[in-house]
């Protein structure tokens, strides 16, 4: 029964995962565009999606990935995340090399991609401050509240850079995707209590 | 020594200046472009972008179906400027904006209006976008990059107002 239970939770994570995915994958707009583009988009797309499966596996929500072995997990997910976003900008720059330097130098003309931009590099801060957690022995106090808010500060803005987009993702499943995504990060950062380290210093 | 104070005279002066100001601003006495007659266009952000300079003057850029349309005048008295060169280029249906198939220029009439058939746009690094470039050294250069209100529309605009060089 438990069995049971588990597959059906993955099988509708799939599913709901995989659709926003099908639904690009099959938008007109890839006829027109060179491979290496298609595969910066989805590298964004897979992304977005990402960032609804590392919330799960930190809390440890999944089925057969309780905290400790979700943690790994989300480790190596969170290397893949930062990988993705690479992929992502790399892609874009060979496609139109302009376009990503006034991107990154914040004079785009597009309005989405300073907030991908502002996105980016609060992932890779979040990155990095797990990476370093332990070898500069950073403190839960600064570590658990540093890497939460940075990774909801990277929500926000890549919610608002996907929605301003007019590309191959459909309408509707992006936004279900950034809803799910705003689900599960906001339910493990409630059950983490992430912040609480920095209220009991205060009520000291 | 002489102290500086603000005594009724002053402040009445000052009032009676910016009740001025205010009228004359509001009822659009004080438009600088307006005073100067029509103001040049200004390059747009990420106007140049993907530019290749010297574009072949073409009939049509690949298949066509799309128009990209507008107008050419001299700043100042709005003169239209006949057999201008403005070169357009975007993301068609039939190639990148970086792809030498996807430049063309075209010549403006004598009403200093021009009209180049090109290939669909389609919406390319976020939106349904153009670009086309003023860059022939008699009049200051100018880049624009207009955006289409929708990716399913056959036709994009944009006027030109250049300052002489």
């Amino acid at each position: 029964m438990i069995r049971l239970r588990g597959v059906l939770i993955w099988l509708a994570l799939f599913a709901a995962l995989s659709w926003p995915v099908a639904v690009s994958a099959t938008s007109p707009l890839l006829e027109w565009r060179g491979p290496i583009y298609i595969a910066a988009g989805f590298a964004g797309i897979l992304g977005l999606v990402v960032m609804v499966l590392q919330p799960l596996l930190a809390a440890g929500y999944l089925p057969g990935l309780p905290p400790q072995r979700g943690r790994r997990v989300h480790r190596l997910v969170g290397i893949a995340l930062v990988l993705l976003i690479i992929f992502h900008v790399g892609g874009l720059w060979i496609t139109s090399p302009p376009d990503v330097i006034d991107a990154l130098t914040f004079t785009s003309a597009t309005p989405f991609a300073a907030w991908g931009v502002i996105a980016m590099w609060t992932a890779f801060a979040a990155a990095a401050l797990a990476l370093s957690r332990k070898k500069l022995r950073l403190s839960p106090r600064l570590w658990r509240p540093g890497h939460s808010g940075l990774v909801a500060i990277t929500l926000v803005c890549t919610i608002v850079h996907a929605v301003l987009i007019e590309g191959t993702m459909g309408q509707v499943s992006k936004i279900l995707l950034c809803a799910l995504a705003v689900l599960a990060t906001g339910r493990a950062l409630l059950d983490l209590r992430a912040w609480a380290l920095l209220k009991r210093r205060r009520a000291i | 020594m002489t102290r500086s104070t603000i005594d009724r005279r002053t402040l009445m002066i000052g009032a009676a200046a910016a009740g001025a100001a205010l009228i004359t601003g509001a009822s659009g006495l004080l438009v600088p472009a307006r005073a100067q007659g029509l103001a040049p266009t200004p390059t747009m952000r990420g106007g140049s972008n993907n530019y290749r300079p010297g574009a072949p003057i073409v009939d049509r850029i690949g298949g066509g179906g799309f128009w990209m349309t507008g107008t050419v005048r001299r700043a100042g008295d709005g003169a239209p400027l006949p057999n201008t060169r403005i070169q357009i280029w975007a993301h068609t249906t039939e190639g990148h904006e970086r792809d030498p198939q996807s430049h063309g220029a075209t010549l403006t009439d004598a009403n200093g209006e021009f009209r180049l058939e090109m290939p669909q746009i389609v919406p390319a690094f976020g939106q349904p976008h153009g670009h086309l470039a003023y860059d022939s050294g008699a009049y200051e250069t100018v880049f624009l990059r207009p955006v289409m209100s929708s990716a399913s529309e056959t036709s994009l605009r944009a006027d030109f107002v250049l300052q002489p060089a």
